[in-house]
């Protein structure tokens, strides 16, 4: 029982640590709680949907199109939407919070509340010490690894991640050395956005498509930044795994309360803020930023 | 001047009496609110199906009432109840304070329609339930007439009768494991989503699936709207289930359904699934739902009786896809409101209950009829068994959903068979051959 629960905690961590990771960058750059930040990735399932069912063109052109998509669409409204009102934090929660209800209510339109689905890149399954585990599992969690190694390289060896971390560090320095803090915004935005597309794109075939598909990953997603430390890259990835943990064990061994997996990983993330309010990996006071 | 300002007033005024005698302009018509998920496939359903009764009876010139005929007019409500209860509420108020209809169809969540329930009732308002299963809603009835007398339900058969009949659908299917796979004894693994209208049936199958020689061997309750059930399935896979009896309304049948066929998980699946219900299932699935047996309503090849062939080809027709059971307010509207309107010649709700609760109709899906409680009180809650509704039992093979049960079912021993026409025998998963044939 300990192996599914560990196997079944790396593929839902491996999701979650996705959603997170771009989260946190556009917190930590930015200082947006992007709420919408899981719409985007409910816009990119429903391209792939589109480009797959209606259009009949393989998976892998519709996850291309659906990040290029969601990507794009992020920028855009990012640059109308959010930009103008970026110094006014509440103004910004509220606003996403309204993008993202606008983005469920278009694909509603659109789509209508009808349960839909993709075929996966890779049909079957292996088994591992016992566990099933799809190959669509596996993908989604080499993708993971792969782009958060991709994601590591780009802020630790290029210039743009060079400038994203010292806005991170301190917007105000960051400007007076030069760096144009407004378009740094604009490409984290534009890269978290990728982050939550692609996240849609490899794990689209393992779920349903609909207009709330967004709603459970968002809470799982905040409580995954805040128990990782906000804004803090390092502490999304390993808070994924251990709420991902938490939910895969609350199956195994409280079977009769599966339905409880969400509220338990949420009471986990309490307890740990309670012990440490800054989160695993956050910074106990703005000022040490 | 002051002459040119007086008329324009007279006509201001004249226009705010019209407005607000708004709803006398249609007098002629018998308003019916049709409410529903609107969003959803179950809510479409509800409307399409009032929407089929509608243009029929509109077609024929109305409704009789006395000497007069009323068309039908229809008012759409959209109760978004999957997502918010109060919705449902506000919806349900809307139709009787601004739309002031004359009669309620549709409903689906049983938390919404209770509180939806209230509502009508303090309007006096007839409102048949399509979809909504708890026993409560007609409980109410019996332990309150006066209050709920005007609730009825259109269809499902209440969750007891659903579980029966799930039951027998389950002993039909485990006969038929363990005679061709020679299982000794058939283990259960109860799957029932999160939701209020399950919670009587898991009692129910608890105690009762021993009894049918079967053990249970877990329950799981996934979320109604998981979307990822993979740790639920490697469970029950390790508890060594031949049969998983599944509870779903919602769209976690779905992932179920998929992710349980694309494991190969080596377990029939019998129950309720209403997402395998409908057309759309084997492309949600991407055809991994094959085998999947569910309770179902109507089945384009399965005739109950003479009236459902021309009711699902006239709906596939008109709306290109298999009615589900919510679409059932066509015979809520078609077979028992108008009839009872026509013979009492009245709107009058007090008078249209008593005519309603006394009489046995004929519909598509089978015989409408009411039943009583122990001490005799209405409880306008369906009756169900042979010769009144007993439901379908289909599976997905191949891609076509067929119809499956009753094929030769005996209520007891001495009764008839009963065999619908279009029946077809159960198929087992081949990879559940391959996993226990000795």
């Amino acid at each position: 029982m300990l192996l599914d629960i560990i196997i079944t905690s790396l593929i839902n961590g491996s999701t979650y640590a996705l959603l997170a990771i771009g989260f946190s960058l556009i917190f930590g750059v930015a200082r947006i709680v992007n709420i919408a930040h899981t719409a985007f990735y409910m816009v990119a399932a429903f391209c792939i949907f589109f480009v797959t069912h209606h259009l009949g063109y393989h998976p892998i052109v519709g996850m291309l199109i659906g990040v290029a998509v969601v990507t794009l669409l992020g920028m855009v409204t990012y640059q109308i939407f959010i930009a103008p009102i970026r110094e006014h934090e509440a103004a910004v929660l509220i606003g996403t919070i309204a993008l993202a209800m606008a983005l469920q209510e278009v694909m509603l339109l659109i789509f209508s509340g009808d349960y839909r689905s993709v075929p996966p890149l890779m049909q079957g399954f292996f088994t591992i010490f016992g566990v099933k585990v799809f190959y669509q599992q596996l993908i989604t969690f080499i993708a993971a690894l792969v782009v958060l190694g991709a994601l590591r390289l780009l802020l630790m060896q290029t210039k743009l991640g060079l400038a994203i971390r010292s806005t991170a560090q301190d917007r105000e320095v960051a400007n007076l050395m030069g760096m144009n803090e407004s378009r740094v915004a604009l490409y984290t935005v534009g890269i978290s956005i990728a982050l939550a597309g692609f996240t849609g794109a490899v794990v689209v075939p393992l779920t349903i498509v609909e207009p709330f598909m967004w709603m459970h990953p968002l809470i799982m997603m905040m409580a995954v930044v805040v128990l990782g430390g906000l804004g803090s890259i390092k502490g999304s990835f390993f808070a994924a795994y251990i709420l991902g943990f938490a939910e895969a064990a609350v199956v195994f061994l409280i079977p009769m309360g599966a339905f409880l997996k969400g509220s338990v990983a949420l009471s986990i993330m309490i307890l740990v803020l309670l012990i440490r309010p800054e989160g695993l990996f956050g910074i106990a006071f703005e000022e040490e930023r | 001047m002051k002459n040119f300002k007086s008329f324009w007033i007279i006509i201001l005024a004249c226009f705010l009496t019209m407005a607000v005698c708004f709803p006398a302009w249609g007098a002629d018509t018998i308003k019916i609110g049709v409410i529903g998920p609107m969003q959803f496939l179950q809510g479409k359903g509800h409307w399409n199906g009032a929407v089929m009764a509608a243009e029929e009876i509109n077609a024929r010139g109305g409704v009789k009432v006395g000497d007069k005929k009323m068309k039908i007019e229809l008012v759409k409500a959209d109760s978004n109840e999957f997502i918010n209860v109060t919705d449902a509420t506000n919806a349900m108020e809307r139709l009787m304070t601004r739309d002031k209809v004359d009669f309620v169809v549709g409903g689906f969540r049983s938390e919404a329609v209770l509180a939806m329930q209230d509502i009508a009732m303090d309007y006096k308002k007839i409102f048949i339930g399509c979809g909504a299963a708890h026993p409560e809603l007609c409980l109410r009835v019996a332990k309150d007439y006066d209050t709920y007398k005007y609730f009825f339900r259109g269809t499902p058969f209440n969750s007891k009768f659903l579980v029966r009949t799930c039951f027998i659908q389950m002993a039909t299917v485990g006969a038929i494991l363990k005679k061709s796979l020679g299982l000794e004894k058939v283990k259960v693994a109860i799957v029932a989503e999160k939701a209020m209208w399950v919670d009587p049936m898991i009692k129910a199958a608890e105690g009762f699936i021993p009894k049918m020689g079967m053990e249970v061997v877990g329950i799981w309750r996934p979320s109604a709207v998981a979307t990822d059930v993979m740790a639920e399935l490697s469970a029950i896979q390790r508890s060594g289930a031949h049969m998983i009896f599944t509870i779903f309304s919602s769209s976690v049948g779905i992932p179920f359904a998929r992710q349980a066929g694309e494991l190969k998980i080596p377990a029939v699946q019998v129950g309720i699934n209403v997402e395998a219900q409908k057309d759309g299932f084997w492309q949600a699935t991407q055809g991994m739902g094959n085998y999947v047996m569910t309770l179902n309503t109507y089945n384009r090849n399965v005739e109950v009786n003479e009236l459902t062939k021309p009711f699902l080809d006239t709906y596939i027709k008109r709306f290109g896809e298999t009615p589900t059971y919510t679409a059932d307010t066509y015979a809520a509207i078609i077979y028992s409101i108008v009839p009872a309107i026509e013979m009492t010649g009245t709107l009058d709700a007090d008078r249209l209950v008593k005519v309603m609760e006394a009489r046995e109709t004929k519909v598509p899906s089978g015989i409408v009829g009411y039943l009583k409680d122990d001490q005799g009180r209405p409880l306008h809650d369906l009756k169900w068994g042979p010769g009144y509704l007993t439901s379908l039992g289909v599976q997905w093979q191949d891609g076509k959903q067929v119809g499956v049960w009753p094929n030769k079912w005996k209520a007891s021993k001495d009764a008839p068979e009963v065999t619908y026409k279009g029946m077809v025998p159960y198929k087992i998963a081949p990879w559940v051959i391959e996993a226990y044939k000795k």
